[in-house]
């Protein structure tokens, strides 16, 4: 895979640095059939910053929620036939639905079945996400 | 339409006050609510024990001239074979009209209302609310005390896991004019959370001491809880501890002659038995009173529902 050149596919840029790894593990894509590139530490032209970029080389559905929640500055190009055809900017979802368990062991989603897990936004300005069923926060 | 109520917070101040005015309506004339749920019927759906609660959820029903079908042991009749919550929550939404829940899992009454077709009153889910005995604090406290606000509000002892008083802070909380003293050995403190998204974000002025005597002369509600020897580290500390949070008559001597003794019970030794006595303890009416707003609660559940 050509990193530079994608023809069909994704670019999520601007990925707070150190971030990119999450992502990559909530979105699945190392259960995917597709080559997917983390670039971790580079050099950000808006301010010379750091940031994490992954670049997907096919043009899959992704969860944009997952990139809300655990970094909603990120920005989202889609590509095709080597044209940006799409800019997205990302923002917090009201909800985050299977995406993440609780980690509260006296929560009903530790033992119910076929239930979903769900994650409210409590708290926009300091990204706070607590579990819907018993409003334990929960780290990004 | 159906409606559940999981959290005290799922109730509007508007709607706690027409809850105490229903409750004040039934204690003043209980004959005429006494065939108001006449053909209904209430499951008490209880996956851990806690007869108190059980008994007060049904003796409300049935001085509302309803039914009652009890599943005390819900956990063994059927979690034991795997079913889930929200099975349980839609398999007695066909028998019940209205459904009253304890479960040991934080979040479970929640997963049961959203499952049944009728509606739910979290009758306790774990550590996280129990919504009926706040109500049945805050009727305590109007009676006693006429109002919501301008108190010095005083709870005591394990402010840390106590979930009773959590939720109390929480509803007084929307009311002004209120003040908190957080009294409770430094291992059992308010957590911060509470503090801060509650207390501090509202402006509400509080202090916290580790002495009930320091703090009792400028009470008008003390909120006891019990001081559990399973929260302790080492047996020294809560050897130490336990008799600090202890009230009896001779301490009482320094409080406000109006005082409000509250506590959601069951007792241990917290309080005194010297104290019952005195016109300050309420918290036996408190347990009436309970009754009452559990009467109100699913009166206006039920009500809703035929809407
Ligand atoms: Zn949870």
């Amino acid at each position: 895979m050509n990193i530079d050149a994608i023809q069909n596919g994704i670019v999520i840029d601007h990925i707070t640095a150190g971030r990119g790894m999450r992502i990559y593990e909530l979105l699945g894509l190392d259960a995917l059939d597709v080559s997917v590139a983390i670039i971790k530490n580079a050099v950000s032209h808006r301010d010379g910053g750091k940031k994490d970029i992954i670049k997907i080389d096919s043009d899959i559905a992704i969860n944009f929620d997952v990139l809300g929640f655990v970094d909603p500055g990120v920005t989202v190009n889609i590509i095709r036939n080597g044209q940006l055809v799409e800019k997205r900017r990302i923002d917090m979802p009201e909800r985050l639905v299977n995406v993440i368990r609780c980690k509260n062991p006296r929560c009903i989603t530790s033992v119910e079945r076929s239930i979903d897990h769900v994650f409210k936004l409590t708290d926009r300005k300091n990204m706070v996400y607590r579990c819907l069923y018993c409003e334990t926060k929960v780290a990004q | 339409m159906k409606r559940s109520v999981i959290d005290i917070l799922d109730l509007s101040t508007e709607e706690i006050e027409s809850l105490i005015a229903t409750a004040q309506d039934i204690i003043a004339r209980p004959a005429e609510y006494a065939h108001a749920c006449a053909g209904k019927k209430l499951a008490t759906l209880f996956f851990e024990p806690s007869t108190r609660t059980r008994l007060s959820f049904e003796a409300a029903m049935y001085e509302l001239g309803g039914n009652v079908l009890s599943v005390t042991d819900a956990a063994t009749s059927s979690a034991s074979k795997g079913e889930s919550v929200a099975d349980t929550a839609r398999t007695v939404s066909c028998y019940a009209d209205i459904i009253a829940m304890r479960h040991p899992k934080e979040g479970a009454a929640l997963v049961a209302a959203n499952a049944a077709s009728i509606p739910v009153i979290n009758a306790g889910d774990g550590g996280h609310c129990h919504p009926t005995q706040t109500m049945a604090d805050l009727l305590t406290i109007r009676r006693e005390k006429g109002a919501f606000s301008g108190l010095t509000i005083g709870l005591c002892g394990d402010l840390k896991f106590g979930r009773t008083v959590h939720s109390l802070i929480n509803a007084m909380a929307r009311y002004p004019d209120n003040k908190f003293v957080l009294i409770s050995p430094e291992e059992l403190k308010l957590p911060s959370y509470v503090k801060k998204d509650v207390l501090q974000e509202k402006g509400i002025p509080y202090e916290q001491t580790t002495s009930l005597e320091a703090a009792l002369p400028q009470l008008d509600v003390l909120y006891m809880t019990r001081v559990q020897r399973e929260r302790f580290f080492n047996e020294e500390d809560y050897l130490r501890l336990k008799d600090s949070y202890i009230l009896d008559a001779a301490k009482l001597k320094a409080a406000k002659g109006d005082l409000c003794v509250m506590h959601p019970l069951p007792r241990v030794n917290e309080i005194a038995t010297d104290v019952d006595a005195d016109p300050r303890a309420c918290y036996f009416k408190q347990v009436l009173n309970g009754k009452y707003m559990r009467m109100a609660l699913i009166l206006k559940l039920l009500k809703e529902a035929a809407q």
